[in-house]
């Protein structure tokens, strides 16, 4: 007679002598697969007539992309034995890779019309993106090249932006996970420290399996759920994840995600211009209307009022009208110096460039009063027009 | 004047474009005209003091065991550059 545990390691025995057993390649569907919290995995295997109890230590699975699902068809590799305590023939695979797609893009597929018809993917979901974000969160992996490709871009096109890394992993079995604690890192550090402005989430390009994080449920819900709106830049052009499906708005690279998050510095520089332009161009023009209505004032005093009044308003207009132009003399000199690249812009406010371009000043010959419009003039009215390298004289007709 | 030494580059452009949209309004008192000008001017050199001297900050974000916040500078990332390419 023998106990239990003699018959059971009686059996293992005769098992374990088997090398055919030793070094074991199946296949199968998978089905109960589970994920204990020490990270070894359960599950078992089988085909329409038979099936077989399976373990994956830790170890092994660690090295695995994604988890398998429910009826996927996979290639399996290991030994078998015996599991004594429930006297039970266990297969322990160590690798484990899968026999096809198809079931994995029928999973997605279904995924995404359950989570379409929740209106996780609808238009009216996308928010709109800051103009000139001052922090922006960058969820990737701090090792990954997409991180370097994002952090150049930026640094090119807008560096006045600080950047808050939040790592994760962006593939394997826990990278769904982190990707989720980083964003809610991101919001937490956006509602409790500083504002963040957006959030980039990026990955690199790779196969189906390596991007399977990003379509994973947990992680598009979570990026549903950020209170700051998502650019995603996963994978290349032709990858299209879920993940990029939520987000608020979807880059085909980790590159074009940040070229799509702020404006170029360049753009800037040459508004920024336009705006110093403009301003010159109005104080000028002000300045043009000033000395005209001070020279009427004159015109009228020296009519009506004693001579040494005159000479009184006569010097505050020449006061006036001194430090008007030094003002205005001393900032386009500043400007010029300030700005090289800038120059030739001012340089367009230069009378003789104008001139050069092709406009022309007109003058009344009388009073050289400076005609802009047509009002001013009326026929038998002599003018001086000034050009580039000349003046012509003429008269209205 | 020292109000615009707190000013972001966001802030500093908005204002520079009120100050130009004031201008051509071309209903200001010379004074004030030549007032607006002089702020307009400073406001457009700040604006481009932000866009030539600006460096990207990097900063590593991490929640310590007790959720407790906080940030690391990332001075080294050029220096990282190229290596995964």
């Amino acid at each position: 007679m023998l106990t239990i545990a003699q018959l059971v390691r009686h059996i293992k025995s005769l098992l374990d002598q088997d090398s055919a057993l030793r070094n074991v390649w199946a296949e199968g569907e998978v089905s109960n697969f589970k994920r204990a919290n020490s990270g070894h995995c359960y599950f078992t295997l089988k085909d329409p007539e038979a099936s077989i109890s399976c373990v994956m230590w830790r170890n092994e699975a660690s090295a695995l992309t994604r988890l398998p699902i429910d009826g996927e068809q996979v290639l399996a590799h290991g030994y078998v034995s015996v599991y004594a305590p429930q006297g039970r023939v266990q297969f322990y695979v160590d690798h484990l890779e899968p026999a096809g797609l198809g079931r994995l893009y029928q999973a997605l597929e279904e995924l995404k019309a359950r989570l379409s018809a929740q209106g996780l993917f609808s238009q009216e979901r996308k928010r709109p993106l800051p103009r000139w974000p001052a922090r922006i969160g960058v969820v990737t992996s701090p090792k990954a090249a997409a991180l370097q490709d994002i952090l150049r871009t930026l640094a090119a096109r807008y560096p006045l932006a600080s950047v808050l890394l939040a790592p994760a992993a962006v593939q394997g079995l826990d990278a769904p996970a982190q990707i989720v604690a980083a964003v809610q890192l991101l919001n937490r550090w956006s509602q409790e420290v500083e504002p963040v402005d957006l959030i980039i989430l990026a990955r690199g390009g790779g196969s189906i399996e390596e991007l399977w994080a990003f379509n994973d449920e947990r992680v598009v819900r979570a990026l549903a759920m950020s209170a700051i709106p998502i650019v995603s830049g996963v994978g290349h052009e032709t990858d299209f994840t879920l993940a990029d499906l939520v987000a608020d708005l979807r880059a085909p690279t980790p590159t074009g995600a940040a070229t799509l998050a702020v404006p170029d510095r360049q753009e800037l520089v040459v508004q920024v211009a336009a705006q110093r332009r403009r301003a010159t161009t109005a104080a000028l023009a002000r300045l043009v209307a000033s000395r005209q209505d001070l020279g009427r004032l004159e015109g009228s005093l020296r009519r009506e009022s004693p001579r040494s009044q005159v000479a009184g308003h006569r010097q505050q207009v020449d006061e006036l009208s001194q430090f008007a132009t030094r003002a205005m003399a001393q900032r386009l000199r500043m400007d010029r110096t300030r700005l090289d690249g800038l120059g030739a812009r001012l340089q367009s406010l230069n009378p003789a460039a104008v001139l050069a371009r092709g406009y022309a000043i007109v003058r009344k010959l009388d009073d050289d009063e400076i005609v802009t419009s047509v009002g001013q003039v009326a026929p038998g009215d002599r003018l001086r027009v000034s050009l580039r390298d000349g003046e012509i004289n003429s008269q209205v007709f | 004047m020292d109000e615009l030494e707190d000013m972001t580059f966001e802030q500093a452009f908005e204002a520079l474009e009120l100050t130009v949209q004031r201008l051509e309004a071309g209903d200001l008192p010379l004074a004030e005209a030549l007032a607006a000008f002089e702020r307009g001017t400073r406001l457009a050199a700040l604006c481009d003091r932000y866009l030539s001297e600006a460096e990207l900050r990097v900063r590593e974000l991490a929640a310590d065991d007790s959720g407790d916040l906080a940030s690391i500078p990332l001075d080294s990332w050029q220096m990282e550059a190229g290596d995964d390419r």
